[in-house]
């Protein structure tokens, strides 16, 4: 019987030559991440202490600030703080902050290779599955146990093949696809299990795009968001500095998935998750006339990188946000910053009105810079749209696509950006 | 620990998500702070209302989002001594039973109302509610998770197994 992407890659971990999904193994941890929100601060720092207990390998351990930074009140600023000392404290080179989201630093830095078993504490971890990594997030008493021991146990997940084929049409993006299969499959649809991502569509993406899609599999309740190794994969990681050779991965032909969906980029439109639950999903041009925005964001580890703040400043070009409205845009790491900045997509959006903040966090989660008011309405390039998500449970929260933003931003409105072409 | 546990419950009602449970503007906030939020943009009152030992109680995909710990980290600082969903998502029924909180998944879940008084059994894997005299099946919890409960949750695991 072959096996999946899951499957081979827990079979390493767990120093088997096969396992099957629905096998408990207990697994060596390849790299451990952390954040400043969910890291030492929650349960790990007092508790290592308390065990008189050392990290296993400290190479093997990413830390990154990025929640909090920059700091918006001095509770955070502490964080931050400890965060830095206590990584300092543990021998833990890999420390950075300020930088951007930690799913984007991680895979910006060579920490998330192909057939790497990744955890880390935040839900977003499984972005790294666009490298084919096993990537997963855990809570931080979990972290503790695996900073101590280089372990953990896991259930080897079944798996739920999603087959992209066709051509995404103009206007139409990777956020759009990542919708689309979250509310065919439902937001608690793939709980326990892997997702892979596979066909012509998928496979014309690059790297930017699919992060946006594995990014957000775990608005579906899945453990990892996987796609196969190629040759998209292996120049990226080139990119990167990485020399290779890199494992490659795809699922056997003879492997047992657990349902297959098929979807056709050609047929699709552009889409929204509307307040206040990621699946609740329909087309952009289907929302009421007349649906006022506040606030559009572009950012986050979804949806803040080069090519969503390219396309979102084409659209931008010679153009306006509209009077009343604000485009807040957050790129997704100071490297992205500093691309965009030298091509000009900066400037762009920057002429249209939009406002351009540090790399961060923030906004997606209502940490600062961005926090609602009662009664706004967001559109966002963000991957939740949970009642509060932005810091105030009577706003509302619409997520979509960079372009889908862009467009919204100018007419006012939660708008379709074919519009707009 | 007891195989049995005994309290009110808190019944809530589908996707119950962690920005719900641990609102995200006051996750820099220490858990004794932060706990007074808890499930603050539902039921304001919850946090200040709750009496140790309650049992909270919730449909379909319960602790769905954020990987945050904050959520049954507050729970559990507010002495919730069980909960019971329909079913769970995978980080937040994992970071409960991290902590030392029994989690059970009980199809019937939606019988139960606010106020009732249960009585879950771990091993057998069932929930009488004594306020209406009914029973549920609900999943049982295997020795092993069992006893990291009766440890205190993986920490208090860890400590034992290095005698610290």
């Amino acid at each position: 019987m072959g096996m999946t992407i899951s499957e081979k890659i827990l079979a390493g971990a767990s120093g088997q030559s096969s396992v099957k999904a629905g096998d408990i193994v207990s697994v060596d941890v390849d790299v451990a991440m952390l954040d400043d929100i969910l890291g030492p601060r929650v349960e790990i720092a007092e508790h290592m202490t308390a065990l008189d207990a050392q990290i296993w390998d400290p190479d093997k351990v990413v830390v990154i600030s990025d929640h909090f930074t920059p700091p918006a009140t001095s509770k955070q600023a502490e964080i931050v703080k400890f965060t830095r000392e206590w990584s300092e404290r543990y021998g833990v080179r890999n420390y950075y902050e300020f930088i951007g989201p930690c799913h984007q630093i991680m895979v910006e830095k060579g920490h998330v290779l192909p057939g790497a078993l990744v955890l880390g504490t935040d839900s977003h971890t499984c972005m790294g599955g666009a490298l084919s990594a096993f990537a997963s997030g855990v809570g931080s008493t979990e972290m503790l146990g695996i900073l101590v021991t280089g372990k953990t146990w896991l259930k080897v997940p079944e798996t739920i093949k999603i087959v992209w084929k066709g051509k995404l049409p103009d206007g139409v993006m990777a956020k759009d696809m990542s919708l689309a299969t979250i509310k065919k499959i439902r937001h608690a649809g793939a709980t326990y299990m892997s997702v892979e991502y596979v066909g012509p569509a998928i496979d014309a993406l690059g790297m930017d795009e699919r992060f946006c899609i594995t990014n957000m599999a775990v608005e579906m309740g899945a453990k990892a968001g996987l796609m196969n190794t190629d040759a998209t994969v292996e120049n990226y990681l080139h990119g990167q500095g990485l020399p290779g050779p890199f494992k490659r991965l795809q699922s056997d032909v003879d492997a047992s998935f657990r349902e297959t969906f098929e979807f056709d980029a050609t047929e699709l439109e552009p889409l929204v998750s509307c307040p206040h639950e990621v699946d609740n999903v329909c087309a952009a041009g289907e929302v009421p006339k007349g649906t006022r925005i506040d606030q559009a964001y572009l950012g986050s580890c979804t949806g803040g990188r080069y090519t969503d703040l390219a396309m979102a400043a084409k659209l931008l070009k010679g153009r306006k946000v509209r009077n009343g409205r604000r485009l807040l845009v957050s790129p997704s790491s100071k490297s992205i910053w500093e691309q965009a900045a030298q091509d000009g997509v900066l400037q762009t959006l920057s002429e249209a009105g939009a406002i351009i903040l540090a790399p961060t966090c923030g906004v997606c989660v209502a940490q600062h810079s961005g926090i609602l008011a009662d009664g706004e309405t967001c559109i966002s390039s963000t991957n939740r749209n949970f009642l509060g998500r932005m810091g105030n449970k009577k706003s509302f929260v619409y997520l979509g696509s960079p372009l889908t933003v862009a467009a919204s931003a100018v007419t006012g409105e939660i708008t379709d950006p074919r519009e707009f072409l | 620990m007891q195989n049995t546990r005994k309290g009110q419950a808190y019944v809530f009602g589908d996707n119950i998500n962690t920005d719900i449970i641990a609102p995200p503007q006051y996750m820099e906030l220490p858990v004794e702070d932060g706990a007074k939020y808890t499930m603050e943009s539902v039921d304001p009152s919850f946090a200040s209302s709750v009496k140790p030992g309650g049992i909270f109680v919730a449909g379909n995909n319960l602790g769905s989002g954020s990987s945050r710990e904050t959520a049954p980290l507050s729970l559990r600082y507010l002495q919730i001594g069980a909960l019971v969903a329909q079913s769970f998502a995978r980080i937040f029924y994992r970071n409960a039973i991290n902590l030392g909180m029994p989690a059970v998944e009980c199809p019937e879940a939606k019988k139960i109302k606010s106020g009732d008084l249960l009585e879950i059994d771990f091993v057998a894997g069932s929930i009488h509610n004594l306020t209406r005299n009914e029973t549920y099946g609900c999943t049982n919890l295997p020795a092993h998770i069992l006893q990291l409960i009766q440890d205190g949750g993986l920490i208090g695991q860890l400590r034992k197994q290095r005698g610290k």
